[in-house]
């Protein structure tokens, strides 16, 4: 393996406690930069926004005048400040490979986020006459149009705000097509490897929740699902590609099967990233789906939100979706519908799951990144995500346990296990050596199916250069975490904070800050939680 | 493809290194029939960015712009002027393109972030905690009713008449499924709010009552009775705010005694967006924190001693705790929590409190002047920044005729409650800093104009 960087350096071998080392008055480090909470620099004096002074009039505030809120403010170039301070803080796929597994982690288009910001989109507000935002309206129904399309499904509900609420309204879909037939069904049938978010849902909607196995290939095992369906089943979930970053060979199969039994195909639609323009889930007979606009259709993470997660329907689910809904006609023309047209149009709506029309600014982003690609570009991306994940497989199988690599390619991530590494040293070790090498880690310990799982998703928007110089990272780290190195403990070392103490912040939890008292004593117990 | 960075070169020395002839070969495991052969068939191709900016520039100049005329709408969603610097700041790549902060080593600006934004929201709230923020109001909402049931193990709730007509419905589509009862009514065109119906039908069997401060229609009343009234039997009380702006000004329901308190924060640094993202704000008691849903990031220290953030007590949440996790929320709304806290740093209570005061002059003098509109009378007695009129003539009418004249000029009720006879002739109208003199001249003529 040759130069780590392009240009030729190489970073000595980080040595533990280095980091530590040489203190400087401020406690920066050059461009590292320490940044006091806003609490501690604010003053309930100062503001950065000049308001026009109120006129004297009449106040009707009905005696409930409140006596002040202890909220510190800063003037703007303070505040431009802090934050720039902190942000710098933050890796970011805008800093380079993020490779997340399960989480699509791919290059956010700034065209997306100008349009999002035009003020026919940005400053319309939700309960206008419909006169007055017809462009709206049709920009919704313009990307239903292409994501019922790109599924082969016959509607889309456009309104739920993220993947796990796509989710609810495809089970609630599901659920309220069971009661519609009288049919009260227990049970819901996930794999073990499936998203968190996947039990806890179908719990929500009142199900108990069952697992299924899987086979040593890291597929669902068809043959438990067919012994295990029967009346008592209302819906399988299945992720396809599935968490182990696997096309489910099956999935006809298994639709089919689910079928015959009365029951529905739930798919998760996380990983459609790997098969976008490929394939079709509404080939494949699945009956909800929801779609992360925040994944596969490029809107920004934000740090943590805000996703969104249209689920689209197939035509046993259609007149079950939730208010508001997009519909698509025979002759092709689309439609959206709110509650007082839904007498007519929607009679078996199950409801509305949101206030006003779900994350408006989220379609506009995402229709801007679909147009940019076509059909023929998002078939790309399909196709580059899915390469530049076997690339990384087949380069890192030698030093890291693929556990599926001897049944045949991956989908658009690739998994590892943790065997093979010496006594002691665990995914974590290698995901924080990373960080020191400038990646932000891959998903660990998820799916649980595979020891000290490290599930990596490098997205089509990575060039070859990047994944080799990751690709020779991971080795070198793989290769430590082998031999036992000790320093891989230690890691990281060269990022803002060295490893936090995650059991300390759950057992005493400061949830707030708290303004210490005026002789330096703690005035209050962050904690007060009680239990510990 | 400009956002594709391999070159056919690559993709060949790539798929060597593989072992595999094609790229249709890494496809294999998908059933022959299910294979799409080339692009779906009637969709575009690819587009410059030109040509994409062109075409929804076309769509963007379709709809009627707040900014652009005199504008009056609110219920739930409120024009504000968000200063420059916020929508800077949540445009830096370090914030809009990093993921949830799973590796808090390399994600303390967000993490410290979330932790300034918790304490904002509480104080804001008069509350000790606050999570990291919701989905929006209305699924705060729910969730904060989830919460209750799962603290009083009761599944009654009462809800204000009040209250949103869609956090209403909303809260009464995922009902069908936990198995709450919810006792909901239409609200009704006066001054008094319905607490004293509320404090009536409290009982044992109740887990919380629901009421919106100020409410749909404008109103602000003293929540302390129904706290105290709720408590009384064993029962929490849940307070819905979806104009944060209010309480600048107006004593926080945390003050008054409720136990939970969410709210729709879009009023602070988000854009009316045609109703989303925004960002749901929940905060609680301290004693409660553990059933509260949503993320949390907390204050703990690095293997060095030095401060840093994370996020914590996840073992409420569902990666860990699957189908025994407190909600199945997973992705909230980050990045409007940012801005969200951006704006209200570059306020301060200073900002905060001059904000309001102008929304409330503004308010009164709209309030003042329309009220002399022959016909037309201001149902309020007490009011923030948004007030109902009852029209002498049905309000949704009224509204599309004003957009005739180019003015925004509020929420009908019949928009929110279709077919409610009773609410046909409300008009709900929001005043905000932005309105100017012009504004309110218009408005003023326009509706003086409909209701003859």
């Amino acid at each position: 393996m040759t130069a780590v960087n392009p240009s030729g350096w190489r970073p000595a071998t980080p040595v533990a406690g280095e980091g530590s080392a040489t203190a400087t008055v401020t406690g920066n480090r050059a461009l590292m930069l320490e940044e006091p909470l806003l609490f501690e620099i604010g003053r309930r004096d100062q503001t950065g926004v000049d308001v026009a002074a109120a006129g004297e009039g009449e106040s009707r505030l009905g005696g409930l005048e409140r006596g002040g809120v202890d909220l510190p403010g800063l003037s703007e170039p303070e505040a431009v400040r802090h934050y720039t301070r902190l942000s710098r803080q933050n890796y970011a796929i805008d800093l380079g490979l993020f490779p997340l597994g399960s989480c699509t982690m791919k290059h956010n288009p700034r065209l997306n986020e100008k349009i999002a910001r035009l003020p026919g989109f940005a400053d319309i507000h939700p309960l206008q006459p419909k006169e007055t935002v017809t462009g709206a309206i049709e920009l919704i129904n313009r990307l239903a149009f292409w994501l019922i399309d790109l599924t082969g499904m016959e509607g889309v509900a456009m309104s739920p705000k993220a993947g796990a609420h796509g989710e609810l309204c495809g089970l609630l879909c599901i659920r309220a097509a069971l009661e519609a037939r009288g049919d009260a069904r227990q049970v819901v049938l996930v794999p073990e490897s499936a998203h968190g978010t996947n039990p806890a849902t179908a719990a929500f909607c009142g199900y108990r929740v069952e697992n299924i196995p899987a086979t040593a290939a890291g597929r669902v095992d068809l043959e438990a699902l067919k012994a295990r369906l029967g009346p008592d089943v209302a819906a399988v979930m299945i992720t396809n590609p599935n968490t182990c970053g696997l096309f489910e060979p099956d999935m006809k199969a298994i639709s089919d099967a689910v079928h015959a039994a009365g029951a529905f195909v739930y798919c998760d639609g996380a990983n459609f990233n790997a098969v976008v323009g490929r394939v079709r889930p509404g080939d494949l007979g699945v009956d909800a789906m929801h779609i992360n606009l925040h994944k596969t259709f490029s809107t920004p993470h934000g740090g943590g939100g805000p996703g969104s997660g249209p689920v689209v329907l197939s035509k046993a689910l259609c007149p079950y979706g939730p208010l508001p809904y997009t519909a698509r006609y025979a002759d092709g023309t689309v439609k959206l519908i709110e509650e007082e047209d839904a007498g007519e149009e929607m009679p078996d709506s199950f409801g509305r799951m949101v206030a006003f029309h779900g994350q408006m600014g989220m379609f506009t982003r995402a229709l801007s990144y679909i147009l940019s690609h076509g059909a023929d570009g998002l078939r790309q991306v399909a196709e580059d995500s899915v390469l530049n994940a076997n690339y990384i497989l087949r380069s890192l199988e030698d030093v890291l346990d693929a556990p599926f690599a001897h049944s045949g390619p991956c989908m658009h991530e690739a998994i590892f296990s943790d065997k093979g590494f010496a006594d002691g040293f665990s995914t974590i070790d290698v995901a924080k050596a990373l960080i020191d090498e400038g990646f932000h880690p891959m998903t660990m310990y998820f799916p649980l199916v595979v020891h000290g799982a490290m599930l990596i998703e490098p997205t089509e928007t990575e060039s070859k250069a990047n994944l080799d110089q990751f690709i020779a990272a991971l080795r070198s780290i793989a290769e430590r975490a082998r031999a036992g190195d000790a320093a891989l403990k230690e890691a990281p070392i060269y990022a803002p904070r060295r490893r936090l103490d995650e059991t300390l912040a759950a057992r005493k939890p400061v949830l707030a800050y708290r303004t210490p008292a005026p002789d330096g004593a703690d005035s209050g117990e962050g904690a007060g939680i009680g239990g510990g | 493809m400009r956002y594709l960075p391999l070159s056919e070169a690559d993709r060949s020395a790539m798929l060597a290194k593989i072992g595999a002839s094609s790229i249709d070969e890494l496809f294999k495991d998908v059933p022959e029939e299910a294979r799409l052969a080339g692009p779906i068939d009637g969709l575009p191709m690819h587009a410059s960015e030109m040509a994409v900016e062109r075409e929804l520039s076309a769509l963007a100049s379709k709809n009627m712009v707040a900014g652009e005329v005199p504008f009056f709408l609110g219920c739930g969603a409120y024009k504000h002027h968000v200063p420059a610097s916020v929508d800077h700041i949540i445009q830096r790549g370090e914030f809009l393109t990093a993921y949830t902060p799973y590796q808090p080593e390399i994600a303390q600006g967000t993490l410290q972030v979330l932790f300034e934004f918790q304490t904002q929201v509480a104080r804001l709230l008069g509350c000790e905690v606050a999570n990291a923020s919701m989905y929006d109001g209305s699924t705060a909402c729910w969730e904060a009713i989830g919460m209750a049931r799962r603290i009083t193990r009761k599944t009654k709730a009462i809800l204000s008449n009040g209250l949103h007509p869609h956090y209403v419905s909303v809260c009464r589509t995922m009902a069908k499924f936990t198995g709450d009862t919810l006792a909901t009514s239409n609200p009704v065109l006066e001054a008094a709010t319905d607490a004293e119906a509320l404090i009536a039908a409290i009982d044992a069997d109740t887990s919380c009552v629901v009421v919106q401060y100020p409410d749909i229609l404008g109103r602000i009343t003293d929540l302390t009775p129904i706290a105290e009234a709720a408590h009384a039997k064993g029962a929490l009380l849940v307070a819905v705010v979806t104009e944060p702006v209010a309480l600048g000004l107006i004593k926080a329901p945390g003050e008054m005694g409720a136990d939970i308190v969410v709210g729709e924060g879009q009023s602070i640094g988000v854009g009316l967006q045609f109703g989303g993202p925004y960002v749901g704000l929940f905060a609680c008691r301290e004693k409660h924190v553990r059933q509260m849903p949503g993320r949390l990031a907390g204050e703990t220290v690095d293997a060095e001693g030095k401060r840093g953030f994370v996020l914590t007590l996840s073992t409420r949440e569902q990666h860990i705790r699957r189908e025994k996790a407190t909600s199945n929320i997973c992705t909230n709304s980050g990045l409007c929590a940012l801005a969200f806290s951006v704006h209200m740093t570059l306020l301060g209570e200073r900002g905060l409190t001059q904000l309001a005061q102008v929304n409330h002059a503004r308010a009164c003098e709209v309030a003042g002047r329309l009220a002399a509109i022959p016909g037309v009378e201001v149902i309020n007695d007490a009011f923030f920044n948004e007030f109902t009129l009852k029209l002498p003539v049905e309000a949704r009418p009224a509204v599309h005729a004003m957009v005739e004249k180019g003015v925004l000029g509020g929420v009908s009720l019949g928009r929110l409650y279709p077919g409610v006879d009773a609410l046909a002739n409300g008009l709900v109208v929001a005043v905000t800093e932005v309105v100017s003199d012009e504004d309110i001249g218009a408005l003023e003529a326009a509706l003086k104009e409909v209701c003859q």
